[in-house]
């Protein structure tokens, strides 16, 4: 296939600012964004900053906003844009700049402190730890998250509401709060930390996180709304609640 | 001229890189009580583990009882063609099923069989079914286990911190030094012992499996300061990486799509790997289709071809291609639709479903895969003692890739997860009880720190007009090219003669912008570590005049019995490589009998 | 534009595709949906013709019924008796995490699609009333169960027609929607989660798991479920309607 042109918009600037512009180079068979991003720094913008590592879609490194869409730009192949079509990337927007198309994605790993450890309940008997497969498959799902903090950047909590960060542990932590809720050999109790400190009830499940998420983690439906349902057991169950009052716990 | 300005910080143990090795030892200093820090070039749960994909291996026994550390430790030497270091290979067998059940204390969730405990799965030149995993991203769910294990043990992490070059006083180990990706600004650490887990060197070459990261530092690093290299030579290049489209030569495909059903073809349909069993492994393999595929339904029956050990199977694929019997992309076929079930594919592969479904347009449960052979691991990197990961510099330490010895010649798949945990966990351990037995004070020479932060600073200011990409992409090219699969001393020569070259050229690079965030910078920077990897694999390459593992020649076609005795090592003396041949260490004759026997 | 000190802070959103159809078209579904839905309860009439009760009105249940259910409610009621039922499945659907994502997109603009900015400034989520009562969303549920066991009794009555036994296009209506509401409710997140979601271990609860499975299958489709039953609901309750007025007859099948 002969090379073709395409027209580039970029976001260049730092956290004073910034502004897109325009490149033009040649792309080839297979191309994902990530290609071209590549050779545009290679070849007219040296100091062109972005993150990657992998370029397979395992290390969620590259996430950016292609067209406005939240994607990694090395699973968004060049060849489902239109011919001629101006391609937009900017920088994720939930996150403060700090280079082109590098934010500073810090808040994320503070999240991840606060959420308390895995603790595991004791062995059995044989001094082995057994666990069956029908167990696992719900957290397999959930383990396959590679932070690219993709869901992080849709969900409109933090994105539109930067006062909210603080109250708010987002998508990404709310799955990796279910994957331990549900790990079947954890015995932490996270439900209060999940009602009050994570904030899950900032939630509004309009499902972008899914959307976006490139591992097809069903993010709504099978970490955030069973929690949503932990915490009606915990906390908005009035025949629970009862039964607790008489039970003395 | 003005003195730059850094930050300081005071630790006993620097780990550098957060891969599998790097987290573990972190985890492994702090828990013994020293002040640790972890460094790394990406963000933390961003190293090259996270891509591993088959497993882990380790001789638990879940699936054949039959397997133990005996049984790992023959196949780890074998696979090595016996150049492993015999303790390293002993220690990683016998250590590897706890290193495995710690992660499962840790959070961490293994494919289960029906009894409840870990699943294992086949893998080239294992003999039993022997590797941990998790469909095929166990790499994720060991650094995310780990990752996790260090944020709540409160280890203090420095992420997108580049360190560039150590620190030395009266020999010893003083500190580290080097730069923020974000702001470009100077940091230097104090500090008692280096952990380095740094990984390798392979984005000198074109086709890798290898991200922007795995530039040689360590490596490099630890020659600066007069460690010893060894076994430079023995890269290795993975078998199976894809070879369309373009530019997405060199992602790599598992070994576990052969270990779950898959073979290899060429373009006339043959199984052609029945044509390259080597005489070392005959006994143990099948030597007819039908015999190959008894195997898939009982693995007490001789183990099919594809699986035989990497560098072989990489070598065969290589033939074919040059035989003409290869697909226009220049690969062969990897086939698992013809004998597994979409759905089986599906839940066995599915990050492998998913890159050929998104990357290729090719749907792996229906059509077979192009893949060619892929610069995927140096064998070789930092001499170590075998049971403290020590390097030959006091206070210096490897693990992982960086370290050399386990893998010898050859690494098998799934020794390197392996690898990782159990002398990650060595080198925390014995870099904290370095510093708690360190006497007397260590000084940093601050002339010395200034000097390096006038050199990182040089291309900022320099005249010239060469431009880093363009030097980083022509050392691709030339280590593709000269140092590949198939090496003839006339090439490796020109190789050396390009490497200098691209030295003198690396003085003349032109950075544009400033030191925010400047990837032209940065790579700048890595040059040096880049070209001191490539330099020094060149030079062990040439010395080797021989054909074994992860190193062929074509003017030595054959394995030399005197090169079976040494491992090439080579050091910086007054600034430049001096190689050396040195006897591989006694091998104990209890363990030299579990290698002759013949099963 | 092109200002050096330009952020990206000033555009509502850069995608370029056409992300204001789907909410849209949901504003203009639901919306139409509300309309004929309190249009028709209010109406007090035309909303039985034997042996069709309109679910709309099922079960009907005060004094002034045209086709009695169950007469719980006295004279005294003077409304129409729809409003008696309809807050339960209203409850059910307003509080359902398939719709709350529709209406919180369509009509609070919160937010109006993926990476679009939110129409409004501030944000507490269901943090606080009214949206706190989200998670009663499980009582609706076991409400909706009661009704459905009514509605299937409505359908088991649409076979007795006056002259004896009989099927007529209004049975096969009444009956899918019955069919369909069943598989909205029990595709429901909640019950999936009452039905096994909340064990952390299923290995020692297999007939849990086995329920658990079932229902997370249909929940894969609760959207669908949500809005083929919600237009389903509307046209049988305009079918009985219709028929009622005498604007079209029934057709007896059998």
């Amino acid at each position: 296939m002969a090379e073709q042109q395409v027209h580039m918009r970029l976001w260049r600037g730092d956290a004073k600012g910034g502004e897109f512009r325009d490149y033009r180079i040649g792309v080839g068979e297979g191309m994902v964004v990530l290609d071209v991003i590549h050779a545009i720094q290679a070849q007219q913008a040296n100091d062109l900053a972005v993150r990657w590592n992998c370029k397979a879609g395992k290390c969620g490194s590259c996430s950016a906003e292609v067209n406005g869409k939240p994607r990694l730009m090395c699973m968004t192949r060049m060849n489902t844009f239109k011919p001629g079509e101006t391609i937009t990337i900017s920088p994720m927007r939930a996150f403060p700049i700090i280079r082109d198309l590098v934010t500073d994605v810090s808040y994320n790993f503070r999240k991840a402190e606060e959420i308390p450890a895995f603790k595991p309940k004791p062995k059995e008997a044989d001094g082995t730890r057994r666990m069956f497969q029908e167990d696992i498959d719900r957290v397999q799902e959930f383990h396959k998250c590679i932070e690219c903090f993709l869901c992080q950047n849709v969900c409109h909590v933090i994105r539109d509401h930067d006062d909210n960060k603080p109250a708010f542990a987002g998508p990404r932590f709310f799955v990796r709060l279910a994957s331990l809720e549900m790990h079947p050999l954890d015995s932490n109790d996270r439900m209060e930390l999940i009602q009050q400190k994570a904030g899950l009830g900032y939630c509004n499940i309009t499902k972008c996180c899914t959307e976006v998420c490139p591992e097809h983690i069903h993010i709504t439906d099978n970490a955030i709304i069973p929690l949503k349902e932990r915490l009606v057991d915990e906390f908005y169950d009035p025949v629970r609640r009862l039964f607790r009052v008489f039970a003395g716990k | 001229m003005a003195e730059e300005k850094y930050e300081t910080h005071e630790y006993d143990v620097i780990v550098i890189g957060a891969g599998g090795a790097g987290l573990r030892a972190a985890v492994e200093a702090s828990a013994q009580g020293v002040k640790t820090a972890l460094v790394c070039k990406s963000l933390l749960g961003k190293a090259h583990t996270v891509m591993a994909e088959g497993g882990i291996a380790a001789a638990m026994g879940n699936v054949y009882p039959e397997d133990n550390w005996k049984v790992h430790f023959r196949d780890t030497m074998r696979g090595g063609k016996l150049l492993s270091n015999w303790r390293m290979a002993q220690i990683h067998a016998q250590e590897s099923p706890d290193r495995v059940l710690e992660l499962e204390e840790w959070g961490a969730l293994f494919d289960r069989p029906k009894d409840g405990l870990i699943l294992q799965r086949d893998f080239g030149g294992h003999r039993y079914a022997r590797l941990a995993h998790v469909g095929d991203r166990t790499g994720l769910e060991m650094i995310r286990t780990l990752q996790q294990h260090a944020v709540h043990k409160g280890i203090d992490v420095y992420m997108e911190c580049n360190l560039q070059r150590l620190l030395t006083d009266a020999g010893k180990i003083s500190g580290a030094f080097g730069y923020w990706r974000e702001s470009g600004k100077f940091i230097l650490f104090k500090c008692k012992a280096v952990v380095l887990a740094t990984g390798g060197g392979g984005k000198a070459w074109k086709v890798t499996s290898n991200s922007w990261e795995y530039t040689g530092d360590g490596v490099t690093m630890a020659a600066d300061v007069g460690a010893d290299l060894m076994d430079m030579e023995f890269m290795q290049f993975h078998p199976t990486g894809m070879v369309w489209p373009p530019s997405v030569r060199g992602i790599l495909v598992t070994e576990g799509v052969r270990g779950d059903g898959g073979t290899l073809k060429n373009t006339k349909g043959e199984r052609f790997m029945f044509n390259y069993i080597p005489e070392f492994f005959k006994v143990e393999t099948a030597e007819t289709e039908k015999e190959a595929d008894a195997w898939y339904e009982d693995k007490k029956n001789r183990r099919t071809p594809d699986l035989l050990p990497r560098d072989e199977v990489a070598r065969a694929i290589n033939s074919e291609v040059k035989a003409g019997r290869g697909t226009e992309h220049g690969g062969v076929f990897l086939d698992i639709a013809s004998r597994r079930s979409a759905d089986y594919i599906q839940r066995r592969l599915p990050s492998m479903y998913h890159q050929f479904k998104e990357l290729a347009d090719v749907d792996i449960t229906k059509e077979a895969m192009e893949v060619g052979p892929t610069c995927h691991y140096a064998m070789g990197g930092v001499r170590v003692d075998a049971d403290t990961t020590a390097a030959t510099v006091p206070g210096l330490f490897a693990a992982g890739e960086v370290a050399a010895g386990l893998h010898g010649a050859n690494r098998l798949g799934g020794n390197s997860l392996s690898d990782l945990l159990v002398f990650g966990r060595r080198a925390g351990l014995y870099a904290a009880e370095y510093c708690k037995a360190l006497k007397g004070a260590l000084a940093v020479n601050t002339d010395q720190v200034n000097a390096f932060a006038r050199e990182m600073l040089a291309p900022f200011e320099s005249k010239g007009s060469e431009n880093p990409y363009t030097i980083h992409a022509d050392l691709q090219e030339c280590m593709q090219d000269l140092v590949g699969i198939i090496r003839v001393e006339s090439e490796l020569k020109k190789a050396l003669e390009i490497i200098q070259q691209l030295k003198q050229r690396t003085r003349n690079v032109k950075i544009e912008g400033n030191r925010q965030y400047n990837p032209g910078w940065h790579l700048a920077l890595d040059l040096h570590s880049l070209l001191g990897f490539s330099e020094a694999a060149t030079l062990a390459a040439i010395e080797r005049k021989e054909s074994r593992g992860g190193h062929t020649r074509d003017d030595y076609p054959n394995t030399d019995a005197k090169f079976a005795k040494v491992n090439v090592v080579v050091r910086k003396k007054n600034g430049e490589f001096a190689l050396s041949q040195e006897p591989l260490p006694e091998m104990p004759d209890e363990l030299k009998a579990l290698l002759e026997e013949k099963k | 534009m092109n200002g050096k000190t330009a952020s990206l802070d000033q555009f509502r959103t850069l995608r370029t595709d056409s992300w204001w159809l789907q909410p849209l078209l949901v504003f203009v579904g639901l919306g139409g949906f509300v309309i004929y839905a309190t249009w028709a309860a209010l109406q007090d009439a035309h909303y039985f013709v034997a042996p069709y009760l309109s679910p709309f009105y099922s079960p009907c249940i005060s004094a002034n019924c045209v086709h009695k259910t169950i007469p719980l409610i006295g004279s005294w009621w003077n409304l129409s008796p729809a409003f008696l039922v309809l807050w339960v499945p209203g409850g059910f659907r307003a509080t359902c995490y398939y719709y709350r994502k529709a209406y919180y997109r369509s009509f609070f603009a919160s937010p109006p699609a993926c990476a679009v900015r939110d129409a409004a400034g501030s944000y507490s989520g269901e943090t606080r009333f009214p949206f706190l009562l989200q998670n009663f969303h499980r009582y609706f549920f076991y409400l909706s169960l009661v009704i459905l066991a009514f509605l299937w009794w409505d359908f088991i009555l649409a076979f007795r027609f006056p002259d004896g036994f009989g099927i007529g296009v209004g049975t096969v209506v009444l009956g899918a929607n019955v069919f369909l509401l069943s598989l909205f409710s029990l595709s429901c997140n909640s019950c999936r989660h009452i039905c096994g979601g909340y064990l952390n271990s299923f290995h020692s609860a297999p007939g849990k798991y086995k329920a658990w499975s079932f229902i997370s299958r249909l929940n894969e489709k609760h959207m669908e479920y949500a809005w083929v039953s919600l237009i389903w609901v509307a046209l049988a309750d305009l079918y009985v309607r219709l028929l009622s007025m005498g604007v079209i007859p029934d057709v007896r099948i059998f």
